[in-house]
């Protein structure tokens, strides 16, 4: 821990005062406000899932919008007939790991925009499942009065109360992320978006690695869906639509595909900035957002954490030449004489 | 079995906005590997310009005109020039959703700057039904079949018969080639989104008198476009139109006999298994893979 505070001061800094962000800004904020960053932490978590498959394994998918779907389902459901959260938890961690697993089969077959496009008609028919099926979803009526679990004696019926919950289980997602992404798994999924043939050759699995990246991603987005139900109290089937599943894949590419962090910024943006902006803007704040994100992507494609790395890795090239160039006059004294 | 033909024949006429509008976004991505996510929203759009037109107290052909021009200007060249030529060397996944960024926007500032109500829209052709060998079919209808083929036998004709056409043609196919024979690949490029606008447009007047000009009209109308262009293979023109009319047909016959409420479950079925047994598409040539 010391040893890390030494050698990487800033990053340390930047962590510890984000960290204190997180846990003491709600405190001055409205009920709203606090409702908004909890759904930030929800959607965070579900973008997480989605930079694992398509950010480190590189299989684009359209369909996370769908487990989170899945995910509220099966908790709004649940809870209203009296269980215990924990146990949609547990049902939809089984349900969206196999059903990502399944989803991922095409991906063995097709690659880039045909998977987009596979995945997007799963969305789709998940959206007419939630919509359709009225004896399980109550259809368009929605389902009404979903509880708010109480945790350790304390009630989540607060905003305030329920984004803690949140943040936890955004930390302990990310956390988990963290250790799957350094882990060996996390080497195999990277070799595969890098390079499949070439990580094949040397003996990854790449079939089953593919599989596991659909899997984990979706299962990260179901949880995103277990407490997402109880967040909004109230579902029905169009916040699971495809526009939700692009607005996922919005966050990933525009916070930085491939970047561990790139999902909680890219999250900021598309659930917070339209907020924020609403103060602002009146009515206009959908307009002010879309061009804010067609100018942050033409600026800078690979999203806010590739443009910061840039341009990190640039002062470091220009520091390193200065080095070079002061050191040259010493040499060539030293030579001279 | 007169049902069937009515059904039959109205397919054929959403088949056939379908095809020009998935037309359009087939030759986006030959020319420029764009996926064009607001392609459903450059359909809405035209109709605006067109109301804007009429409003000003233009004629009806004047307006067509005027909003083929303007789609020219904005969907075509301003479309080009502001947001896909930044992007396009960065990749194909970035460029989709900076259009999903667009089609938002594109949605929004019709709502709040026009209006977020619904506009009847004057047709092209009456709206009166004829009865052919005893079955009911709509003047209106007709009309749209042969308007579209009618621009999908124009662009035909363009692309194979004209030396513009062939330039295209190979820009689409190998750009490098094709600069090295002397064909000027950018404005190819440009031109290929001016058709793509003119296409939108006429897709738009089609369209618009049946479904009215709504803000969020481009949403079910751009996914069903995106759909039939992977159905018939999007690297063919010919498998945009096949897959145009087919969705078409489908979709009403699905409607009928099916189930409305899973009617439009029955092209998503179809698109998963086109994908899955022949991801080229009905007609379309393979690509090579990257593995």
């Amino acid at each position: 821990m010391i040893a890390l505070l030494r050698s990487r001061p800033a990053a340390c800094a930047l962590a510890i005062g984000v960290a204190c962000i997180l846990l003491f800004l709600p405190l001055t904020l409205s009920r709203f406000g606090n409702y908004m960053l909890a759904m930030w932490a929800v959607m965070t978590i579900a973008a997480m899932g989605l930079n694992l498959t398509l950010g480190y394994a590189g299989q684009v998918s359209l369909a996370q919008g769908a487990f989170v779907g899945i995910g509220a389902y099966a908790t709004a459901i649940m809870t209203v007939n009296g269980w215990p959260l924990y146990a949609p938890l547990l049902l939809t961690v089984a349900l969206c790991f196999a059903i990502g697993w399944l989803l991922g089969y095409p991906a063995l077959r097709v690659q880039h925009h045909y998977l987009a496009f596979v995945t997007l008609s799963f969305a789709t028919l998940a959206y007419l499942v939630f919509r359709n099926e009225e004896w399980l979803t109550k259809g368009t009526y929605g389902i009404f009065g979903i509880p708010r679990p109480t945790l350790f004696g304390v009630s989540l019926k607060h905003h305030l109360n329920f984004y803690y919950f949140s943040l936890a289980w955004l930390v302990i997602c990310a956390g988990l992320m963290l250790w799957l992404v350094n882990s060996p798994w996390g080497r195999a999924f990277t070799a595969l978006r890098e390079n499949p043939a070439r990580a094949q050759s040397l003996g990854v699995d790449t079939r089953r690695y593919t599989l596991m990246a659909f899997a984990i991603g979706s299962t990260m987005g179901g949880v995103a869906g277990v407490l997402y139900a109880p967040l909004v109290e109230f579902i029905d089937p169009n916040p699971f639509g495809l526009p939700l599943s692009f607005s996922l894949l919005l966050m990933v590419i525009v916070g930085g595909s491939g970047y561990f962090l790139g999902p909680a910024l890219g999250a900021l943006i598309a659930v917070l900035l339209p907020e924020w902006l609403r103060d602002y803007t009146q009515g206009y704040y959908l307009i002010a957002y879309a061009l804010l994100v067609m100018v942050l992507l033409i600026y800078s494609p690979s999203g806010i954490l590739g443009w910061v790395e840039r341009r990190t890795a640039d002062a470091r090239t220009r520091r390193a030449s200065l080095a070079r160039q002061a050191a040259v006059p010493t040499y060539d004294a030293g030579s001279a004489s | 079995m007169s049902t069937f033909s009515t059904l039959i024949v109205g397919g054929l006429a959403t088949g056939a906005i379908y095809a020009v509008v998935a037309i359009g976004f087939a030759l986006l991505w030959q020319a420029s590997q764009t996926i064009n996510f607001a392609q459903g929203e450059f359909v809405m759009l035209p109709a605006f310009f067109a109301l804007i037109a009429m409003g000003m107290g233009a004629p009806y052909w004047l307006a067509a005109l005027v909003t083929i021009g303007m789609s020219v200007v904005i969907l075509g060249a301003m479309f080009k020039q502001m947001l896909v030529d930044p992007m396009i060397k960065h990749g194909v996944l970035p460029m989709a959703i900076a259009t999903m960024a667009l089609a938002i926007f594109m949605k929004e500032s019709v709502k709040d700057l026009y209006s977020a109500e619904a506009y009847p829209f004057p047709s092209l052709v009456p709206d009166r039904n004829l009865a052919i060998l005893g079955a009911n079919i709509s003047l209106q209808h007709i009309g749209i079949i042969v308007t579209a083929i009618g621009a999908i036998i124009g662009l035909t004709l363009l692309l194979e018969r004209t030396s513009i056409g062939r330039q295209m043609q190979a820009t689409a196919q190998n750009p490098t080639v094709a600069r090295l024979l002397g064909i000027p690949v950018e404005r190819m490029i440009l031109l290929t989104f001016v058709i793509n606008a003119v296409l939108v447009s006429i897709a738009s007047l089609l369209v618009t008198p049946i479904y009215l000009a709504k803000f969020s009209s481009g949403e079910t109308l751009g996914l069903a476009a995106f759909i039939a262009a992977i159905i018939g293979g999007f690297n063919q023109l010919r498998g945009a139109i096949i897959g145009g009319f087919l969705l078409g047909v489908v979709d009403n016959l699905a409607a009928a006999y099916i189930s409305t409420q899973y009617r439009s479950a029955v092209p998503l079925f179809i698109l998963i298994a086109v994908i899955l047994f022949r991801p080229h598409g009905i007609a379309g040539r393979k690509e090579e893979r990257t593995v």
